[in-house]
């Protein structure tokens, strides 16, 4: 059995690898995609022996620290690489930033930051795993699912 | 230090904070009883932005800064005001923050009042924040239990009412989590501390839940009454049903000890009956008169000179 992934190779690019199985298609939702942005999804692919993931290949696009600050919540055991002329050139895991400010709605309708006012939300971790974030404005708790449903 | 602080939750302020906070109204008190006139605050301006019906809080805050020798100025309802014309928060504060000293702020939004700390330059109080906190409201409790009992730990204290969405009671178990007490919280199944809190509390305070108030009321120093809000029910029957095994009575009161106090944020409805207030145990009148000298104490150290 061939063991590489059967996705075509890419020139230029970014690879998003180890998105914990099922949630590709939710991290592709955060990505900001042009028209020269040819995707390649690959949906619970033998990671090892045992375990399945999820890839997604993305090609002429880099991406921008808000994008990587959003899949850090999503698919905290997510590793990108960088890749030029068909070489990784880098490669790095995503990192959950300690302040989470402007990319999650709260969750709770009477928050002041859901009223029209000049603010962006922010949040700050209270726990990474299992992940538990806090809005710093209504104090109100948010888990991972209500987080991913709220990017 | 509180000078040039804002107080949004009673976790900004540190346990000397509170202690100094306290102290303070001591000497408040003896200035009002002594009907001395202070000139503490004498150019300044408080400025009052209730953006939800109040009468008492908003009135306690006037007060207290006019006893101060400080002037105030108010928002007139929120209906008639630039409010209605859609300007947002941030905008009302950064204009009345230059007509002002210190900013008093209620609001039915979460987070509201640490919004506006954001924007002002001045120093802001939260006087409630929707469901959230309101701080002043519990250095008055935790005066009133130090006043009227000496002392806060080692205490006893049951909490009885809308445990779900009552904010005073939120700021209040916060706050408690300082001493070493032990807390017990009376309520109906559907009015219970949210888990969202409950939570936060566990770890930090010896919490005990029931439904039933007879079997603690005895051995109780301090039993804390709140509202149950009719609005809470959508059934009007089980309303009835259960203000009946919620009202404190005189029969109530003679099963509490010695030295037990009632205490209540106000305004009471249906939850303890007027026969109660003669009693000795009745101290929801004292605590809402503490308000005066805490919140002088408060306004003080904050924008006092
Ligand atoms: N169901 C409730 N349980 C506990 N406290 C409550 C409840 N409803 C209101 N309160 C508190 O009672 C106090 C007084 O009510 P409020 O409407 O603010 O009038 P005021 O401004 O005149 O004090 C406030 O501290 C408020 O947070
Ligand atoms: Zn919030």
């Amino acid at each position: 059995m061939e063991k590489t992934l059967k996705i075509s190779k890419i020139r230029e690019g970014t690879v998003i690898d180890h998105i914990p199985a099922g949630k590709a298609l939710k991290v592709l939702d955060i990505l900001n995609i042009y028209e020269n942005n040819s995707i390649s999804i690959g949906i619970r692919v033998l990671s090892n022996k045992i375990e399945y993931k999820d890839v997604i290949k993305i090609e002429n696009r880099f991406l921008e620290k808000i994008e990587l600050d959003k899949i850090s919540l999503l698919a905290p055991s997510a590793t990108i690489s960088i890749i030029k002329n068909y070489v990784i050139i880098e490669k790095f895991s995503v990192d959950m930033p300690s302040k989470i400010k402007g990319i999650l709605k709260c969750t709770n309708q009477n928050c002041i930051t859901n009223s029209g006012e000049p603010v962006k939300s922010e949040f700050s971790i209270i726990s990474k795993k299992p992940l538990v974030v806090k809005c710093i404005y209504c104090k109100r708790e948010m888990k991972e699912n209500e987080v991913t449903d709220n990017i | 230090m509180l000078k040039n602080k804002s107080l949004v939750s009673i976790s900004d302020l540190s346990d000397d904070d509170l202690n100094n906070v306290f102290l303070e109204a001591d000497k408040m008190l003896d200035y009002i009883n002594s009907s001395k006139k202070l000139d503490i605050m004498g150019s300044k301006i408080l400025a009052t932005l209730f953006y939800e019906p109040s009468t008492r809080t908003r009135l306690s805050f006037e007060s207290a800064m006019q006893r101060l020798g400080g002037s105030t100025i108010s928002m007139a309802d929120s209906k008639t005001s630039s409010v209605s014309k859609g300007e947002t928060l941030a905008d009302t504060i950064r204009i009345i923050e230059s007509y002002s000293d210190i900013i008093v702020i209620r609001h039915p939004l979460e987070g509201a009042a640490f919004l506006a700390s954001k924007f002002s330059s001045k120093p802001v109080i939260n006087a409630g924040d929707g469901s959230g906190e309101h701080p002043t409201q519990t250095l008055v409790d935790l005066y009133t239990i130090k006043k009227e009992l000496g002392e806060i730990n080692n205490k006893k204290i049951t909490i009885m009412g809308d445990l779900k969405y009552g904010r005073t009671v939120h700021s209040l178990l916060m706050a408690l989590t300082r001493y070493n007490v032990d807390v017990t919280l009376v309520s109906p199944e559907n009015l219970r501390l949210s888990d969202y809190v409950y939570n936060e509390l566990k770890n930090k305070l010896n919490i005990t839940i029931s439904d039933s108030l007879e079997k603690y009321i005895n051995d109780t120093d301090v039993l804390y009454v709140t509202r149950l809000q009719k609005e809470r029910f959508t059934d009007k029957n089980e309303y009835s049903k259960l203000i009946g095994s919620y009202r404190i009575t005189a029969k109530e009161t003679e099963k509490m000890k010695n030295n037990s106090i009632i205490m209540h944020p106000l305004p009471r409805v249906d939850e303890i009956s007027p026969e109660v207030d003669s009693t000795d145990k009745a101290k929801y009148f004292k605590q809402a008169s503490y308000g005066i000298p805490v919140r002088m104490a408060l306004i003080s150290m904050i924008a006092g000179d």
